[in-house]
């Protein structure tokens, strides 16, 4: 009986193997067009005009119109008015020292013995590596930091402290830009599209960064474009309910999201939004049919105007496997800024570092928390110097 | 999964192949080689330290003089070290002895927990068990809402007294411990046996919510305390887990988000750290996809050994059983292989799930990922197309398909006359290696069952020779063969570390020399 049906997976590989192989030979297609049926979203290859059409005639599936969502009758009492983004950079120093104290204090505990041998540098190494830093920064940073011990003499603490500081903020590089494009552009409003995988805070985040961007005295509109997960766009709509911000969705669940980002951005031309922010369900990176529909719905975005920001969402415990994320990312959708979310559990983020040094996008925001006003502007000498205060 | 582990540690063993003797100072580079792939891997820091400790002080010990290749030796004791961490046997759950079944799920946020909820109740609904789902996350925003879908999909039933917050701005009202309480007594009365408790996302830092996750578990006393993790996470896993064991303490780990493509190295973290097993892997966004998770089998996966294992229960679960065995009586008897066979069988892969993902499980898979993971299942049903545009005839006698009916086919099925072509050579050299395997040219070497003593040919890659005969033409020899295969099962099954055949090498390793008969290296190369 076993034996049956080891034949019969034995026979079924076989058949799958040569299917594999007989598909891949078809001719691949010129880049940029779809593999299969053409897709109407399809912005195409000739110079063909684009249609200023509805979006239910450029979807055949006849999607329902997304309705839009009007925050509740008498917006005005209800509104909120969120903490300015100024004021919140002292608590992200306060929080970082927080959550970050154990890597500052130990490496400051390491450092300042009498004497600086292997051991110590093997320690600095493990630290470095246990806050998510990556090995191939690790072992460059470690190396530095000798070389200069070396060349300077110094066995002081509190000069190899600096040093430190210095080679971590190097590598941290304070001098990127970390601006969000949010001001409109000529006639139609700035677009941030925000992406990443599954849990990591996509839609939180886009709710927080909606409450910045109002403190800012910014019109915003929201695009639930998550049409994948239960209840996805209802999170959204309360985030932006709260604000008097107007949310664009569908009205089912499962509805094509480029369908509804390009109505979000339509519907922030029409109110003469500053903003529109595009919230996309989570996707692993190795999906590649969801990366190739993340994909068609910047392509669909595009039609109304460039998407001037993409963020890509990454959980502060992700490992090494963050830089695979934003590689991946950063190819499908050209990623402009990361979030870092999650800062506030024992989680270092030190993927971050690695991202920004290999692909050169900078962090933008921090997410410190679970408050509503817990999305922060990142700054690189803040990062540090709570990672080495005690 | 493990693919970046495994390429790695393959290409750290490449450059031992071929060295008589280690020297200490080849030791010292290949377990550097291994601290860091590890560490990228996202292996905790002190779990590398001790394995590569473990590792250099067994290959420096007595065993390298013996008969392996030195090369051959590091990998032996690589995979013994990486079953040993990854826990020896598969757990399953251990269900009440008397009465309602209590399993609890913990885990930070976005772990996924709720939608493991659904796959769980699933996985034990086709088990033939009644689960009842437990909403207790009133914390996160529409957390019931998620349930409640999760398990109208699973079709089982979610308890949500309590409609939680649907917005951020809610204050979470409701006892949690009281929900998971009342679901019991649920349970109780409408006799479900299982009861599956979804609670609220924390993070290790949190000590309200740790104290509610606490005060949930003395309140109902569970059977299994599941901790939820996610594969992506880095060396904060250690941190994690040991904070959930010692606030609400669980029995058993799920893996989430396996099937992206982070190492994975918080499986052997956590395992290491906590000493708890890890009982279920979830794999996808659907909801069969989730399976138990065999530290064998994900040893054998780590060093690119295929998990045929899991292929054949996989197999087992949602083949025809008469379809099989027609088609292997049809294999036996050497009749011809003809179209209708390749589509049943091309059916058959299909009801499995994803046909990426049965591929994958095939020893020597990871060399062909790439390729893999650009192969769009849809397709299948082109090919599907093609050979229902040919008349019945046609498809047990393709060689009478001459151009006019090549044509007209490409015609039914809205394809090129060149992709019929494609389709019927690629199916001429199938029929032929079909031929080849029937006729005692081999049975392609079955890996994940591991060679018994003295049989270790089959798992040598070498072309066509020492292989086993498919089955005997005499009946009470082929019982014979039978009854062998299944104890050398049986024997694989109990000893994991015994599927290393003595002539294992995975440096050698690549399309020429995979676990495939003879011809399937064809396909894989003429791209």
């Amino acid at each position: 009986m076993e034996f049956t049906l080891i034949i019969a997976v034995v026979i079924a590989l076989a058949v799958g193997v040569v299917l594999v192989g007989f598909l891949d030979r078809r001719p691949a297609p010129p880049k940029g067009t779809y593999k299969e049926v053409r897709d109407p979203d399809d912005p195409g290859r000739g110079g063909t005009a684009v249609l200023e059409r509805e979006p239910e005639v450029v979807e055949p599936e006849a999607e329902p119109e997304p309705e839009v969502v009007e925050p509740e009758a008498e917006p005005e009492p209800e509104v909120e008015r969120p903490e300015a983004a100024g004021s919140r950079l002292q608590r992200l120093r306060a929080r970082l020292l927080k959550s970050n104290n154990v890597f500052g204090k130990s490496l400051l505990a390491l450092l300042s013995r009498d004497r600086i041998d292997e051991d110590v540098w093997d320690e600095v190494e493990e630290t470095l590596l246990m806050a998510d830093l990556g090995t191939e920064p690790t072992m460059e940073l470690v190396d530095r930091l000798r070389d200069r011990v070396k060349v300077e003499g110094t066995q002081d603490p509190e000069q190899v402290r600096s040093l430190l500081r210095e080679e971590l903020l190097a590598m941290v590089d304070p001098s990127m830009d970390r601006r969000l494009e949010a001001s409109r552009k000529g006639d139609r409003p700035a677009i941030t599209m925000v992406v990443g995988v599954n849990g990591v805070g996509k839609t939180t985040t886009v709710g927080k960064l909606a409450r910045v961007l109002v403190a800012e005295d910014r019109k915003v509109v929201l695009g639930a474009a998550d049409t994948f997960r239960a209840a996805a766009a209802e999170q959204l709509a309360t985030w932006g309910a709260r604000v008097g911000v107007d949310t664009v969705r569908s009205d089912k669940d499962g509805a094509d999201p480029a369908s509804v980002a390009y109505e979000a951005v339509a519907e922030g031309i029409r109110q003469e939004a500053d903003v529109v922010l595009v919230d996309t369900a989570g996707r692993l990176q190795n999906k590649a049919n969801l990366m190739d529909e993340l994909g068609k719905i910047k392509r669909v975005i595009e039609k109304q105007g460039e998407v001037d920001e993409v963020l890509l969402v990454l959980d502060a415990t992700t490992g090494q496997n963050g830089l695979t994320q934003a590689k991946v990312f950063a190819e499908v959708v050209d990623v402009t800024g990361i979030v870092l979310t999650k800062l506030d559990g024992t989680a270092k983020g030190g993927i971050v570092v690695a991202i920004q040094r290999q692909l050169g996008v900078p962090v933008k925001l921090v997410g410190l928390g679970e408050g509503a006003d817990d999305l922060a502007p990142f700054s690189a000498e803040g990062f540090v110097d709570a990672l080495l205060a005690d | 999964m493990f693919n970046s582990l495994s390429d790695r540690l393959a290409n750290t063993f490449r450059n031992l192949k071929g060295k008589g003797r280690l020297t200490e100072a080849d030791i010292d580079a290949t377990a550097r080689e291994i601290r860091r792939a590890l560490l990228d891997a996202d292996v905790a820091v002190p779990v590398v330290r001790q394995f590569i400790a473990q590792i250099k002080e067994r290959a420096l010990g007595a065993e390298v003089s013996q008969a392996l290749n030195p090369g051959q030796q590091v990998v032996k004791i690589v995979n013994e070290e990486l079953v040993e961490i990854l826990g020896g046997e598969t757990r399953r759950i251990q269900h009440a002895k008397t009465g309602t079944t209590v399993l609890m799920l913990v885990g930070l946020q976005g772990a996924g927990k709720t939608t493991l909820a659904g796959k769980l109740a699933h996985q034990l609904k086709s088990d033939g068990h009644t689960p009842l789902l437990v909403a207790c996350d009133l914390q996160r925003p529409n957390a019931v809402k998620q349930l409640q879908v999760g398990g109208e999909r699973a079709g089982v039933p979610v308890f949500a007294p309590h409609p939680g917050v649907s917005s951020e701005f809610e204050v979470p009202t409701g006892d949690p411990v009281q929900v998971a309480l009342d679901g019991i007594a649920e349970a109780n009365s409408k006799y479900h046996d299982v009861v599956i408790i979804d609670t609220a996302g924390r993070l290790g830092v949190d000590q309200e919510l740790m104290q509610q996750a606490k005060d949930i578990r003395a309140a109902v006393n569970p059977n299994e305390v599941l901790f939820v993790i996610d594969a992506m996470i880095g060396q904060d896993a250690v941190a994690t887990a040991q904070a959930f064991n010692e606030g609400v303490g669980f029995t058993g780990v799920v893996l989430t988000k396996l099937d992206g493509d982070a190492r994975g190295g918080a499986a052997l973290s956590v395992r290491h750290v906590t000493g708890k097993p890890i009982m279920f892997a979830s794999t996808g966004e659907g909801l069969k996809d989730f399976e138990v998770f065999h530290p064998d089998r994900m040893a054998s996966r780590i060093l690119d050994m295929g998990d045929v294992m899991s292929l054949i229960e996989q197999a087992e679960k949602n083949w025809d059983r008469s379809e099989a065995e027609k088609m292997a009586k049809k294999f036996a008897d050497q009749e011809d292989f003809t179209l209708d066979d390749f589509m049943s069988q091309m059916q058959q892969l299909k009801k499995m799930g994803s046909m990426k993902k049965m591929l994958m499980m095939m020893p020597g898979a990871q060399s062909m990922r790439q390729q893999l993971e650009q192969f769009d299942e849809s397709s299948i049903d082109r090919v599907e197309a093609i050979i229902k545009s040919m008349t019945p005839h046609e498809r047990v006698a393709p060689k009478i398909i001459n151009g006019s009916r090549r044509a007209r086919i490409a015609k039914g099925s809205g394809v090129s006359v060149s992709e019929v072509n494609a389709l019927l050579e690629r199916f001429g050299q199938a029929q032929k290696m079909m031929k080849k395997m029937a006729s005692g040219g081999g049975m392609p070497g079955m890996p994940g069952m591991g060679p018994g003593p003295g049989r270790g040919g089959t798992r040598k890659k070498g072309k066509g020779k020492g292989r086993q005969k498919v089955r005997s033409g005499n009946p009470a020899k082929a019982a014979a063969e039978r009854q062998a295969l299944e104890e050398r099962r049986a024997r694989s099954a109990q000893k994991p570390g015994s599927m290393f055949g003595q002539d294992f090498d995975p440096s050698s390793f690549n399309a020429q020399d995979l676990n495939l008969p003879a011809g399937f290296d064809k396909y894989l190369k003429d791209r």
